[in-house]
């Protein structure tokens, strides 16, 4: 047994667990004891070190709930989204809060503690099954944990206009807590939605975050899955995204991660039959000693199916920031186009980025690409727009922001995009001069 | 080269077996296999080493013993079992110094010939001084005197030992040290021979440098040395060959090579690697697992490796240079040609820590039939690595659909002003090029060939001019019957 969890382990004694679910979470936590924390001499982990995790001994059990205003709530809230609310504070879920009657028809969200008692069988289906604790220590945790977070079903051939969000905010007073969210997103064939994910903490909150999503997809299903981490900047955040996708299925992964001091991002996608196709962007902004570690991995199981990859980071302060993005191709899988780019602007000489794109490929009828650019603002467009009147510190935020912006404008949802675009301007300096600029 | 001449030889090389797989049967003074503190003090006693060597050696066999084999790779080797390498070969005859070339044995001096490399006369011509190491020791070194002149020290390790043990004693393991791998280690303290060479101050070396590597023994390992200093504002190109004879077993080369180049020295590292690589069935074939190093230690020093790396069942090897002085360059440039069920994890390592540094990485990667092919390279830019520069492209072509080709590039960058470029592509060659020539009535064969050197021409460009042919010959042979 690994040594410094022993508080996860007591804590997983004074959970609830006699449900028809609980042998899988005590061989999940079986798992988790034997591997415990990841070190930095596994190769997953080289460049990120999750010892200040282990350290600070959060606690898993929830016993004070802490009360939010809902006009605190609201401004959390996507202004001008019309969407179906799901809100979870610390970790549990709160309805009252939450807005998701009436449901359409052929949709089904509930919280994960709810969906246990009532759709055992269809659980049972589904439910870790996707996402395998063997593959990181973290999601074995969490799955020995699994009690709240969202469960989304659409039936086969219905469309869902209405976006989902799912909004994680912490806020913690007395000991600091680690929460364990568990989401599951069903497809059914022919169908199609839109699923947020949000993390917001408040304040200086000091707390971990250890998410876990799985997804499939059925033939033909398509989902666009958003996540937006602005963690505080004492927290941790560990995330899994893990999509299996079947035939002629289409995800579209956006992932944005801005708070967090300690932040890893895995997303996974595994292209399971004939023309699955998966795009993945991702924007990372780091500042002070911010440490931002986003892993990507794409099995190409399958001939002809495709992925796209676009990260974008930039870097200020003494924060550094992981990128490893994998692509796999295996045997047999022919006729697969895979592309990736992995882009960084690094602005403080005291930042740091480590960057691995990864082509693993077992077949030869491919068509693969991968690229990584590390470098600052290009002198040529400073001069530009110096040359125009433009003090130097606008003109850095305004190139600044065109570098990010070229991943937030592919965000389709109009709410998300703009809210995103005033939250990056909002990081950089002259902020006010800039909003005048990009005035839409 | 003509279309015309270039066609025969496409077809010829496709029927071409590996050439150099012959053995030559010379009587050898060869130690028992075995490994031990024994077995070193035997190998520095034979080679008359002085005392600190011997400890050198020592402690570097100390360290190897607490350490494990490297597993990090994507290679799939066969255990070794380092008890079964015999540590130590030499041809017999050598035993008394030699006065000049005409008393090497005449049966070596025609291995030497079969495999092209003539020693004597033709070598006159060709303007190349070369130092032939046979098994653990070196055989003969052409143009001394010429060289001498010049005031350029070439040499086998083991006469450098001897004659100029300062120079050894100040550089030796200062670029790659004694404990820095598991198989540097092994090599540290069990190295039987190789090239030193040492250019003086201001002085440009007046011929090409070149030492020819050949297995030939049995059971036996190679683990030779090569040493080559360039001292301020010197310039110095070496080219390194090797060969094996084809055996079913695996044989061990794990060779270290260090450089070393002060302030506005410029070395150009070029090597042609055809060791045996095992026949179709991936049966035999020798393991080349090497460390290449190469320090730019002062201000505007360059060091640039070409290499061509055709042969060996595994090759393991990231011929690397540390940029440490200012406006110092790193180059590395090469082509790997994976066939069969050979293997190769290669690629390099440019660490950037003096100023306005600079480094270009280009790799060609080919692998066919059941080959797998690793691409692993790190640019690092260290913190006051101001200006740093890098630009990777690396490319793999895949032929077949048992084969696999990986890219691991790592970059790590802490300095805002660096710039780092990495792409890398891997695709099979088009069918859009391959219609082209087709239409243009081009054979398929030839048209597949012509792709491929024209994929690799960024890399050949690099190499002298009769190694660039040597090297597309390589090629082809390599990829004999992957084609079409």
């Amino acid at each position: 047994m690994s040594t410094g969890i022993e508080h996860y382990l007591s804590d997983f004694e004074q959970l609830e667990n006699d449900d028809w679910f609980s042998e899988n979470r005590q061989s999940a936590l079986d798992v988790f004891k034997e591997s415990g924390f990841p070190n930095a001499r596994l190769e997953d982990w080289k460049y990120t070190d999750v010892r200040p995790i282990k350290k600070k001994k959060f606690s898993s059990v929830n016993k004070t709930p802490v009360s939010m205003r809902a006009d605190e709530i609201d401004a959390l809230r996507f202004q001008g989204l019309d969407c179906i609310d799901l809100v979870f504070i610390n970790g549990v879920f709160a309805k009252e809060y939450s807005n998701i009657e009436p449901l359409e028809e052929g949709l089904i969200i509930e919280n994960m503690q709810d969906a246990l008692a009532k759709d055992k069988d269809f659980l049972a289906n589904h439910l870790a099954k996707y996402a395998d604790d063997n593959s990181s220590p973290f999601t074995a945790l969490n799955t020995a944990f699994i009690q709240n977070g969202a469960f989304i079903n659409v039936s086969p051939d219905v469309v869902i206009e209405k976006p989902v969000n799912i909004l994680y905010l912490s806020k913690t007073n007395g000991s600091p807590l680690a929460t364990h969210p568990r989401n599951l997103i069903v497809v059914g064939e022919n169908a199609e939605m839109t699923v947020i994910e949000s993390y917001i903490g408040h304040g200086q909150a000091n707390y971990f975050t250890n998410a876990v999503t799985e997804a499939t997809l059925s033939a033909n299903a398509h989902l666009k899955h958003y996540k937006i981490q602005q963690e505080s900047l004492n927290a941790y955040h560990i995330g899994n995204l893990i999509a299996l996708q079947s035939r002629d299925s289409n995800l579209e992964s956006h992932s944005i991660s801005l708070g967090g001091a300690l932040v890893r991002n895995d997303i996974h996608g595994k292209l399971a039959a004939e023309g699955a196709q998966i795009v993945m962007n991702g924007l990372y902004m780091t500042d002070n000693k911010q440490h931002v570690d986003n892993h990507t991995r794409v099995d190409h199981l399958k001939p002809h199916t495709s992925s796209t990859e676009n990260y974008r980071g930039i870097l200020n302060g003494k924060s550094r920031a992981v990128f490893n993005g994998k692509v796999v191709v295996h045997k047999n899988a022919q006729k697969i186009e895979a592309h990736q780019n992995n882009a960084n602007l690094l602005l403080s000489n005291d930042a740091e980025i480590d960057t691995k794109p990864e082509l693993e490929i077992y077949a030869d009828d491919v068509k693969c690409s991968h690229g990584a650019t590390v470098g600052q603002l290009d002198q040529k467009m400073l001069f530009y727009l110096r040359s125009r009147a433009i003090d130097e510190q606008t003109a850095r935020s305004l190139l600044t922001y065109a570098f990010a912006d070229e991943l937030i404008s592919s965000i389709g949802l109009g709410p998300i995009r703009h809210q995103l675009e005033q939250l990056i301007i909002g990081q950089l300096p002259e902020a006010t001069l800039i909003r005048e600029f990009t005035h839409e | 080269m003509t279309m015309t001449n270039h066609t025969d030889n496409v077809a010829d090389l496709v029927r071409k077996e590996y050439e150099h797989g012959f053995f030559t049967d010379i009587e050898t003074d060869t130690v028992a296999p075995g490994l031990s503190e024994a077995t070193i003090a035997l190998i520095s006693k034979k080679k008359e080493e002085p005392t600190w060597l011997l400890e050198w050696r020592l402690k570097a066999y100390r360290h190897w013993l607490t350490m494990a084999d490297p597993n990090w790779t994507q290679l799939n080797i066969d255990p070794i079992d380092y008890q079964a390498i015999s540590y130590y070969s030499a041809p017999k005859s050598k035993d008394d110094k030699l006065k000049s070339i005409d008393e090497v044995d005449p049966k070596l001096l025609e291995t030497y010939e079969k495999l092209g490399i003539p020693l004597q006369e033709q070598m006159i011509l060709a303007g190349v001084a070369v130092d032939a190491v046979f098994d653990s020791v070196s055989v003969a070194t052409t143009f001394k005197e010429k060289l001498a002149d010049a005031g350029v020290i070439f040499c086998s390790f083991s006469e450098a030992v001897k004659e100029h043990p300062a120079l050894v004693k100040k550089y030796l393991g200062s670029v790659v040290p004694a404990a820095d791998n598991f198989f540097a280690a092994l090599n540290s303290a069990v190295f039987t021979d190789g090239s030193f060479v040492y250019i003086p101050k201001g002085v440009r070396c007046p011929m090409e440098l070149s030492t020819y590597f050949r297995i030939n023994a049995s059971n036996t390992g190679q683990f030779e040395r090569t040493l080559i200093i360039a001292d301020e504002a010197s310039h110095v190109s070496y080219l390194e060959g090797c060969t094996a004879p084809m055996r079913d077993e695996n044989q061990l080369h794990a060779a270290v090579v260090e450089l070393v180049a002060l302030t506005d020295a410029q070395i150009k590292y070029a090597t042609v690697q055809n060791w045996y690589p095992g026949d179709e069935n991936g049966v035999g074939g020798i393991y080349n697992f090497v460390t290449k190093r190469g320090d730019c230690r002062g201000d505007n020093a360059k060091i640039s490796w070409t290499q061509v790396e055709t042969g060996s069942a595994i090759t393991w090897k990231y011929p690397s240079c540390i940029l440490k002085g200012d406006n110092t360059v790193g180059e590395f440039y090469s082509v790997a040609v994976t066939n069969n069920y050979q293997q190769a994890d290669t690629g390099t390592k440019m660490i950037h820590i003096g100023k306005n540094t600079r480094s270009t990485i280009i790799s060609k990667g080919i692998s066919a039939r059941h080959a797998q092919q690793s691409y692993r390279g790190l640019v690092k830019i260290s913190k006051n690595a101001d200006n740093a520069r890098n630009h990777t492209q690396c490319d793999s072509l895949l032929m077949g659909d048992q084969c696999g080709a990986h890219t691991f590039p790592y970059i790590e960058a802490k300095n805002s002003t660096a710039t780092v470029e990495h792409e890398a592509t891997t695709a099979k060659i088009s069918e859009e090029q391959l219609f082209y020539c087709r239409q243009r009535g081009i054979k398929e064969e030839d048209a597949i060939n012509m792709i491929v050197n024209g994929f690799c021409r960024e890399v050949f460009k690099e190499l002298p001019m009769e190694f660039a042919v040597e090297a597309q010959k390589l090629l082809g042979v390599t990829l004999e019957g992957a084609v079409g």
